[in-house]
């Protein structure tokens, strides 16, 4: 779809929800809007029962964590119009405490979405008939998807002989997971002494000693 | 009053009630899975049973799950393709294939044209692969072992194309964001077209194994319908929504990597159930092989390069490393730093064999993605499983998850 129809279709959808919309993005190519929380039920009821929007299928539900803002997390619905042909994405914003109203009722298929979404990160949905851990183990702790979780986590399991079942242990690594910084590569590197390059670069820590010897 | 608990010889627990003559039958919890072969892998089927009626199947999925999306956050964008294999590995290129057109779409690039028929090709190379494998083991969970022997044989045919353009006959990684990796070895398109001359032979032989046969279609005729209403509430794509008579392909709807170009046909189900997602395969066999020999004619036409000539994105030839200092310059830093990806999310999908495999790319600008969702086809299929086999019978369950396509390392991730 063009860019011109695709703000057309925003600004239908603004005019029609009002006050629910936040924000309408359109990037490379695709229609994003930012609905208030209280308004999400409506809002996607809207999209899926008005004849210009149309969306049937619900495609996908993605948590996202954003550790920074006030509200951590984003919930992004991926909406897809199989009679227009078009795809709309519905964002929301929620933390750790506040729930989200469930769209089961209106789209069956968002009930494992929306377990999944709880279970990697912790996001609660109001009025979901089922709302267990669904990727995770059975008594997993945790929310493995947020950013503050390590990528190793916490535990991990083997089979123990002498109990005969598989037990669970904290992690021991024999060399840590390995994070480089790329986003300042050279700043990083200027108060380094390198084996080697003792000639090249004089770390800023180790000058003063050198001036004392000479 | 009181009752009594009557445990019968097949396992079966009768509750006598005090009224002569009244037996109650409490439902059987039985488990399916996940070490059966008729479960695809790791499925654990929590199946309430009413004698030999399914009354409830609560899926157990994530036995496989290996947070593939939070490896992918901590690795650089070249270094997180070959997880994309290791999703549906039935059909490895296909899910490179959303993940290079996520990346490309936020760096805005777009590869040249012979790498696009090339990934053209393979895609659907790779979809022939996997409904030969989905076809032919959801026949043998109906109970012929013939149509597997065959087509596992044809499979390994063409898992050498694989290898002979990748090295590899399953884990790809070949489809890279600006192209693919390496142009066409010689002599490789005029195998591909001569395999491909002797394929509708196969295809004939196979449907004469299946199609009118009477037990089969005892087996999968009114099995598992689904109405079309039913199919797009339950996010149902690809054939299994082509099963319940909604011609809908991301190919025509929304064509990438000039699958506009191409002449093909989209196949329907009329009646949505397993007899008709079968035959929606069998058709789309045939219809990616005219594919392939456009593509291959296309190829022939085309010469040029098969990635982009950008070296901030892809890396230089081995050739030029050795002379240029330059291109061992980027070839270090694409190969340690990797590219940044400007700030953005997109929403990407691609016809996977299987249905829509989405990708939910965000890029914060750095090498590395912020958040890499992906949206699984299998996922929302086996979610439907409590209700296409509510009523039906234990041996017709497994006749449905045949027909799902289903493959667990796409739905744990």
């Amino acid at each position: 779809m063009s860019d011109e129809a695709l703000k057309e279709l925003g600004d239908y959808i603004g005019n029609a929800l009002g006050a629910a919309v936040v924000k309408t993005e359109i990037a490379h190519g695709e229609l994003a809007v930012t609905l208030t929380r209280a308004a999400l039920f409506k809002g996607i009821q809207f999209l899926r029962d008005d004849s210009t929007t149309h969306c049937e299928l619900l495609a996908d539900i993605a948590g996202v964590d954003y550790p920074d803002r006030p509200e951590r997390f984003e919930v992004v619905y991926n909406l897809l119009s199989v009679k227009h042909n078009h795809r709309i994405r519905v964002k929301v914003a929620t933390d750790e405490d506040t729930p989200v109203a469930s769209i089961v009722s209106l789209y069956p298929v968002a009930g494992w979405f929306e377990r999944e979404a709880w279970d990697l990160y912790g996001i609660f949905f109001a009025d979901n008939p089922d709302l267990r851990r669904i990727l995770t183990d059975y008594g997993f702790e945790g929310h493995p998807l947020r950013k503050d979780f390590p990528l190793t986590g916490f535990v991990e399991l083997r089979y123990d002989a002498e109990q005969r079942r598989v037990v669970y242990e904290p992690v021991k690594l024999t060399q840590d997971f390995r994070s480089f910084d790329f986003l300042s590569p050279w700043e990083g590197m200027t108060d380094v002494q390198l084996p080697g390059d003792e000639k090249a670069v004089i770390p800023l820590a180790a000058r003063p000693a050198i001036a004392d010897k000479r | 009053m009181a009752t009594t608990n009557v445990a019968t010889e097949n396992g079966l627990s009768l509750s006598t009630a005090a009224t002569p003559g009244e037996v109650q039958i409490k439902p059987l919890t039985m488990n399916f899975g996940p070490q059966h072969p008729a479960a695809h892998g790791v499925l654990r089927l929590v199946m309430e049973m009413d004698g030999e009626i399914v009354e409830r199947a609560d899926p157990h999925i994530g036995l496989l799950h290996r947070g593939t999306e939070k490896l992918i956050e901590y690795k650089t964008y070249t270094q997180a393709t070959p997880y994309f294999d290791r999703l549906d590995y039935v059909s490895p290129m296909s899910m490179e294939h959303t993940w290079v057109l996520a990346v490309e779409k936020l760096l805005g690039i777009t590869p040249p044209k012979r790498g696009q028929y090339i990934r053209v090709l393979f895609a659907e190379i790779t979809r022939v692969l996997n409904h030969l494998l989905n076809l032919t083991t959801f026949a043998l969970d109906v109970g012929a072992i013939t149509p597997a022997l065959w087509g596992f044989e044809e499979r390994e045919k063409l898992m050498e194309f694989y290898e002979r353009v990748s090295g590899a006959r399953l884990h790809a990684n070949y489809f890279r964001p600006g192209g693919v990796n390496l142009d066409l070895p010689a002599g490789l398109a005029d195998d591909i077209a001569a395999y491909f001359d002797t394929f509708p032979k196969f295809i004939a032989d196979l449907e004469g194994l299946l199609t009118e046969n009477r037990v089969f279609k005892q087996r999968t005729v009114d099995i598992g319908v689904v109405s079309a209403t039913d199919a797009l509430a339950w996010g149902f794509t690809g054939p299994m929504l082509r099963g319940s008579n909604v011609a809908w392909d991301l190919r025509k709807a929304q064509p990438y990597d000039s699958y506009e170009e191409f002449d093909f046909d989209i196949p329907v189900g009329l009646t949505g159930d397993c007899y008709a997602r079968y035959l929606v395969r069998m058709e789309e066999m045939k219809q990616s092989m005219h594919i392939i020999r456009q593509a291959l004619d296309k190829l022939s036409k085309t010469p040029g390069p098969v990635k982009l000539n950008d070296r901030k994105v892809t890396p230089p030839t081995r050739g030029e490393m050795k002379r240029s200092m330059e291109a061992l310059i980027h070839h270090f830093k694409l190969y340690t730093e990797g590219y940044h990806v400007p700030a953005g999310d997109t929403y990407t999908a691609t016809e996977s064999p299987k249905g829509e495999l989405g990708v939910y790319l965000v890029a914060d600008g750095t090498n590395r993605p912020y958040r890499c969702k992906i949206r699984p086809t299998g996922f929302s299929h086996l979610q439907a499983m409590d209700f296409m086999s509510k009523g039906h019978m234990l041996a017709d369950a497994v006749a449905i998850i045949g027909s799902m396509d289903i493959v667990f390392g796409e739905i744990d991730r």
